[in-house]
């Protein structure tokens, strides 16, 4: 396959659209609006809708309106936004409406600033509207993984019935790296339950409204349901030398990245530490986490936000272990030398066993 | 018992076909609807049945349903039924029918659902003359909620939150939605009527009929606002609230028809045909290409390239990142470009991170820079400190900052602005310096640079002046680096 140079943002439509995603409903905001770019540019060329909403608050309105007519549709945005889209997303959830909607994420709370920052976590994967409801969320950690993350979404969203967020931080979505897209698009197809304006649909009723309790009552059961089913269907995370780790370092995104290279760095000087990177945010890859505990002596959890995922991660490791967090916040990013302080302090302080460097391991080989 | 024989009868006014025969989406007296006796919803409910079964559309319709007494009317009506947030079916509206323009579409929405929560999304479905048909009821009160002011209640009127009348000075006036629409240029019919004696809801039947046809004929926006009686907010009995719609509320909302432009619309062209699927990865620019030669011979590059662009903008600072990090690309190798993402892109400066490498790429943040380029003084003064002991700066300047002089790192300082002037374009220094770069990236090859340039400088004089500024600058680090390393 041809790999192409292209920023994260601008392969998030091209997978959609390859993904049968034929709506784009959207709103600009920084760093998120060349998704809503290339959108302007590819969807009607695909055949498509394209709209630039009047608000957040209308352009999740537009996705309800286009996922009750059956359609694959998604939209683009960033903290702010986001937070104007909550009310949508809640009645999508409760209406069982798929959309896909991308959160590249700036510097908050408020206007905050323009920098990349990973402070939409709670608002993303915990819900930021009303009612016992989840979203499933996709943690991207490259270009690739954009367009591979988008086209995943659009099937989650269609087999829970769904919102699915992608969840990136403003550097995934402007860093440009080699990306290779599938060839063969996925066809569009209405679903049977949508409302489509048909003699066959006719018949179908969107709604999250039910006013009988014992009725709604039934209904929030079949959501957590739902839930239940993909965290033991769904749940992906990437492991890096974390089976054998004394020490795990666990962040997504591109604090993915960076701790992938103080994996190597450790692993060089003998010290014996791995990574574990959520893919997905929710379902959260806790099980995963709990099996880490048994070989782990410490977490270190390294996020750009206050310690938002941290929370899921001791919730986890449920008290068996300690876990540290390192962060930093309003688009400065965690160094690498500054998680290496608190990998080199850990190391003494629990004193970690000793392994093979990896020079050491590759002279053992020759 | 006894058998009771009926007089033969015909039905002249029976149940509308697009009526469900029983309401069994609602759970109790399931024969009635859940409206007040004398409520308008009801008389309004059967004009736009009828008008469905008269258009013959109802397989066609889909009837998006807001909050408000009405967001039940899903109850009652046998077309495909969407029930939206407060305030928000237009914008719902407008994907639906956008997604399937042969439907019907009508947004049926009250005055506090259409007139204040969801004011922004009528304005603009309107001014985008979205091809759907809205009926508006106006009853001057919030109903459902058990009689809160509205936008459109009288001055005077009384209401749970206005207990001793609407103020001007408070509430401000009763708002004129089809005043306001019609200062618009895309809607195509705007027309207030009333349900307050049977004259007016004669006129209001053909109105509701009128707006949907128009959209059975494509011709675009259709609204019509509905005065109608709320008997039980308003405290009254239905006949006297009835005739308080025509005495009292038709003085502040005259009826009549504000917009019509119904017999020179031109109906909507059709969507042009979606292409094939398989015409998609051209489309969208991401279709396999032929394998180029360097694939099928992979060079044996050993490069782990760390580097640092930055200088103002203008002077091509991330072009030069993206060169680097498509050449990388071309010839096979790992790469990933970042741009900068701080305040500094809003006053006039850039950089970006660019890595190449023969191994997969962990972090694409630069550090320490293995090469920093720095374009102006600013950029040098900001990055010097970072780069990683035995690399190179790149420093375009007459003088070399004396007190940036570090012993560990090596340095070429030209006034490349200058060199660039004079083989054509100062604005080409960019071009000089990445010259300069590649005697230290020697590695990589010079056909990649050449393929990359011609992906991304899109004219063939820059090509040309960008190939000749590179030779430039290869040559210069050449004459200098013999004295400088």
């Amino acid at each position: 396959m041809t790999k192409r140079l292209m920023k994260g943002n601008e392969a998030v439509v091209r997978a959609a659209i390859m993904a049968g995603c034929r709506g784009f409903y959207g709103y600009p905001i920084t760093p998120a609006s060349e998704i809503t770019e290339s959108a302007a540019e590819l969807m009607p060329a695909a055949g498509g809708v394209f709209l630039q909403a009047e608000s957040e608050v209308a352009a999740i309105n537009m996705l309800y309106g286009a996922s009750s007519a059956g359609i694959r549709c998604m939209t683009s945005s960033s903290g702010p936004g986001i937070s104007l889209m909550q009310e949508g997303i809640s009645y999508m959830a409760g209406a069982e409406l798929p959309c896909v909607i991308a959160d590249i994420t700036r510097g908050g709370p408020g206007l905050g600033n323009l920098g990349s920052e990973q402070s939409d976590y709670h608002q993303v994967v915990k819900g930021g509207g009303n009612g016992s409801y989840k979203t499933i969320v996709l943690a991207p950690h490259s270009a690739q993984e954009m367009a591979d993350l988008t086209a995943l979404a659009f099937e989650l969203a269609d087999k829970y019935r769904n919102p699915v967020f992608l969840l990136a931080d403003g550097f995934i979505g402007q860093m440009m790296e080699p990306v290779e897209f599938p060839q063969i698009a996925v066809a569009p197809k209405v679903p049977d339950w949508a409302v489509a304006g048909t003699k066959e649909s006719r018949g179908n009723l969107i709604t999250s409204l039910h006013m009988d309790i014992n009725e709604l009552e039934q209904h929030l059961i079949k959501l957590q349901a739902k839930y239940a089913q993909a965290e033991r269907e769904d749940v992906m995370s990437e492991s890096y030398f974390a089976d054998d780790a004394e020490i795990v370092l666990v962040g997504y995104g591109i604090m993915g990245r960076i701790l992938k290279a103080v994996t190597v760095e450790a692993r060089e000087m003998g010290l014996p530490v791995g990574l574990l990177r959520p893919i997905t945010l929710f379902p959260f890859p806790k099980l995963e986490i709990a099996r880490l505990t048994k070989k782990a002596k410490a977490f270190i959890v390294v996020e750009m936000s206050n310690g938002q995922m941290v929370e899921d991660v001791r919730l986890a490791v449920n008290g068996a272990r300690p876990v540290e967090f390192v962060n930093r916040m309003g688009g400065n990013v965690p160094t690498h030398e500054q998680v290496m302080e608190v990998v080199n302090r850990l190391a003494r302080e629990l004193n970690v066993t000793r392994i093979q460097t990896t020079e050491e391991a590759r002279l053992a080989h020759v | 018992m006894s058998s009771v024989s009926f007089p033969e009868y015909e039905v002249a006014f029976g149940r509308p076909d697009s009526y469900y025969e029983k309401y069994e989406r609602k759970n109790e007296l399931s024969h009635a609807t859940h409206y007040c006796p004398g409520c308008g919803h009801g008389t309004a409910h059967k004009m736009l049945a009828e008008a469905i079964d008269g258009l013959a559309i109802k397989d066609r319709t889909v009837l998006i349903s807001p909050v408000g007494c009405s967001v039940f009317a899903y109850y009652y009506f046998d077309v495909g039924n969407v029930q939206a947030a407060h305030g928000r079916a237009p914008a719902v509206a407008t994907a639906m029918k956008r997604s399937h323009p042969g439907s019907i579409v009508i947004s049926y929405q009250g005055d506090g659902d259409l007139a204040a929560i969801g004011m922004a999304e009528i304005i603009h479905a309107a001014n985008r003359g979205e091809s759907i048909t809205v009926i508006f009821i106006n009853n001057g009160i919030y109903s459902m909620t058990g009689g809160q002011v509205a936008p459109t209640t009288l001055i005077g009127m009384k209401s749970m939150t206005t207990p001793h009348g609407r103020s001007v000075e408070n509430e401000g006036y009763p708002l004129h939605i089809c005043e306001l629409l019609a200062t618009l240029e895309a809607p195509v019919y705007i027309e207030r009527v009333g349900l307050g004696d049977n004259k007016q809801i004669a006129q209001a039947t053909k109105a509701v009929r009128k707006a949907i046809d128009n959209q059975v004929k494509g011709l675009g926006f259709s609204i019509v606002e509905i005065l109608s009686p709320c008997p039980t907010i308003w405290k009254m009995n239905a006949v006297d609230s009835q005739h308080w719609v025509r005495d009292v509320m038709e003085k502040t909302f005259p009826l009549g028809v504000f917009c019509d432009k119904t017999k020179e619309a031109q109906p909507h062209a059709p969507h042009p045909a979606a292409p094939a699927l398989t015409e998609l990865p051209k489309i969208l620019g991401i279709e396999d290409e032929p394998e180029l030669e360097h694939a099928t011979k992979p060079r044996k590059i050993d490069i782990d390239l760390h580097v640092r662009v930055a200088g103002f903008g203008g002077q091509g600072v991330l072009l030069l990142g993206e060169i680097l990090a498509q050449a990388g690309l071309d010839a096979g190798l790992h790469v990933s470009w970042l741009p900068s993402y701080g305040p500094e892109m809003r006053s006039g400066t850039s950089n970006c991170h660019v890595r190449v490498s023969s191994e997969s790429i962990d972090s694409p943040l630069v550090t320490l820079p293995d090469v920093l380029v720095a374009m102006n003084e600013p950029s040098l003064r900001k990055f010097d400190d970072s780069v990683r002991p035995g690399g190179w700066v790149l420093y375009n300047g007459d003088e070399f900052p004396a007190d940036c002089y570090r012993p560990d790192v090596k340095v070429l300082a030209l006034p490349f602005t200058k060199v660039a002037h004079e083989i054509g374009d100062a604005r080409a220094a960019n071009m000089v310096m990445l010259g300069a770069l590649l005697e230290i990236a020697e590695d990589l090859p010079q056909d990649a640079i050449d393929q990359a340039l011609r992906q991304l400088v899109k004219t063939p004089k820059w090509v040309e002046l960008d190939t000749r500024a590179l030779l430039r600058g290869r040559e210069l680090f050449r004459e200098k680096c013999a004295v400088e390393v």
